[in-house]
């Protein structure tokens, strides 16, 4: 064991409307969880609770036995968040938008590890390119490089399939199981259907 | 605290649980070197807040007399004025891309404390708004035929309160980030916060036109600047919060 994340009695109402209730998710290393459920169920916003973004919420998190609030710093260093906007600066080139994210990790000047990233995700070539120039799903690939250039144990990936060829989708598959069993953990929306492997879990909303 | 045996679980695998390492000097450094290198990449919006504040000053002479008796006395506040409103027309965009693109909720998410952040992001704004503007305003004073002497401390004074106007300006910024039009709920909301830096910055180079010594107004100035670097960062962070929480 090397990590987990509980939810306890789970809650989240919008607009007068139960999203869920009562809801307790156990996460631990070597998952990939899928969160399933039609559009306007709270896959979101569930993804959000447990990325730690949203507050409004009732229920509990648990992080490594640890109540979030409390540990959220520690939480934060181990987490990788894509949302739904890849967070990707359309002025800045891919190297640019990258070297920012590796900065918020700590890496020092370390551009040759950005290259590799970039090339891993069939970006070679476009390194130099403003962002803006290029098409969603490079963009997406952006984001995606991420993955490997700021290594976390926890993956939130909110619809990451989105704007991404056939190839990158079997790629990105691949890369969330080989993650999973490497002692990671990936918890996904998506409404591409996962290849089952023993790693993937399945949590069903509204 | 965790425990350590948590903490130092499998320490050989790749994906492992890591201790935070925050190294904030180099986020900031990293946030202000992209903030820089984005708004230089976008001019116009750099030079918008600017045309803005030539344009006004150089229409008043014309639109009510050139008499420079009279132009003198209403010199300093209406630099001030146009100045203020100038920074204000700019402060939308401080965080409106970032909201767009996801980069915000990156921010929220980053291991280093958000305040800091932002104050970085703040830290930009001034520079490419505030500090143009005070060092453009001596040259749009002789426009309006400032008395000598004065120079300087419109300049100083701008400087000092267009920090101030950034820090409090982003704090309305933040909270109306997640609104779809939030540009008059903006105004509305960090006008009634500008009028003290507004009075004590027009007042020192009233002051200084008059002979009278400015030092006291720039030293309130400058008290109102440390308060706001104390607590605006923390305000902001709050309030980034609050509009990614909607």
């Amino acid at each position: 064991m090397s990590l987990s994340l509980q939810a306890r009695h789970l809650a989240c109402e919008r607009d007068e409307r139960w999203l869920f209730k009562g809801l307790d998710v156990d996460i631990c290393s070597g998952e990939v969880v899928r969160i399933e459920g039609p559009n306007g169920s709270g896959k979101t916003t569930l993804l959000k609770i447990l990325s730690g973004q949203l507050t409004d919420y009732h229920g509990e998190l648990i992080w490594n036995g640890e109540v979030m609030r409390h540990v959220r710093e520690h939480f934060l260093a181990n987490l990788l968040y894509l949302g739904h906007s890849p967070g990707v600066k359309t002025g800045l080139s891919a190297l640019e938008n990258l070297a920012w994210y590796q900065a918020l990790d700590g890496q020092r000047d370390n551009e040759a590890a950005a290259w590799e990233a970039l090339e891993s995700v069939g970006l070679a070539g476009f390194e130099d390119v403003p962002a803006g120039q290029l098409s969603a799903g490079q963009q997406r690939r952006i984001a995606l490089a991420r993955l490997t250039l700021t290594p976390r144990i926890l993956w939130v990936l909110d619809e990451p399939f989105t704007a991404i060829d056939r190839h990158g989708v079997a790629a990105l598959e691949a890369q969330l199981v080989a993650h999973a069993n490497k002692g990671g953990c990936v918890i996904v929306t998506t409404h591409h259907e996962l290849s089952s492997s023993p790693a993937l879990r399945r949590i069903q909303l509204g | 605290m965790l425990q350590p045996e948590t903490a130092k679980l499998a320490p050989g695998l790749k994906p492992h649980l890591k201790e935070p390492s925050e190294n904030l000097l180099l986020a900031l450094k990293a946030t202000l070197k992209r903030d820089l290198v984005l708004m230089l990449r976008r001019r116009g919006e750099v030079l918008n807040p600017l045309v803005f504040f030539a344009l006004v000053i150089t229409l008043f002479p014309i639109g009510i007399s050139p008499d420079p008796e009279l132009l003198a006395i209403i010199a300093p506040g209406l630099l001030w004025v146009a100045a203020l409103l100038a920074a204000l027309l700019s402060l939308d965009s401080l965080f409106r891309s970032d909201y767009d693109d996801g980069s915000l909720e990156q921010l929220l998410l980053a291991p280093q404390p958000l305040s800091a952040l932002a104050l970085a992001k703040v830290a930009v704004h001034w520079l490419l708004t505030g500090l143009p503007l005070a060092l453009m305003a001596p040259i749009l004073g002789i426009m309006l035929a400032l008395p000598g002497g004065s120079y300087v401390v419109l300049a100083v004074s701008l400087a000092l309160g267009s920090a101030i106007l950034s820090l409090i300006g982003a704090i309305g910024a933040a909270l109306t980030v997640g609104l779809a039009r939030g540009g008059v709920l903006l105004s509305l909301l960090v006008l009634p916060l500008y009028i003290p830096v507004l009075i004590f910055g027009a007042g020192a180079v009233q002051a200084a036109i008059a002979g009278d010594p400015v030092t006291a107004h720039l030293a309130i100035l400058g008290a109102l600047l440390a308060v706001a670097l104390m607590l605006a960062p923390w305000a902001i962070a709050a309030s980034l919060r609050i509009s990614i929480n909607g």
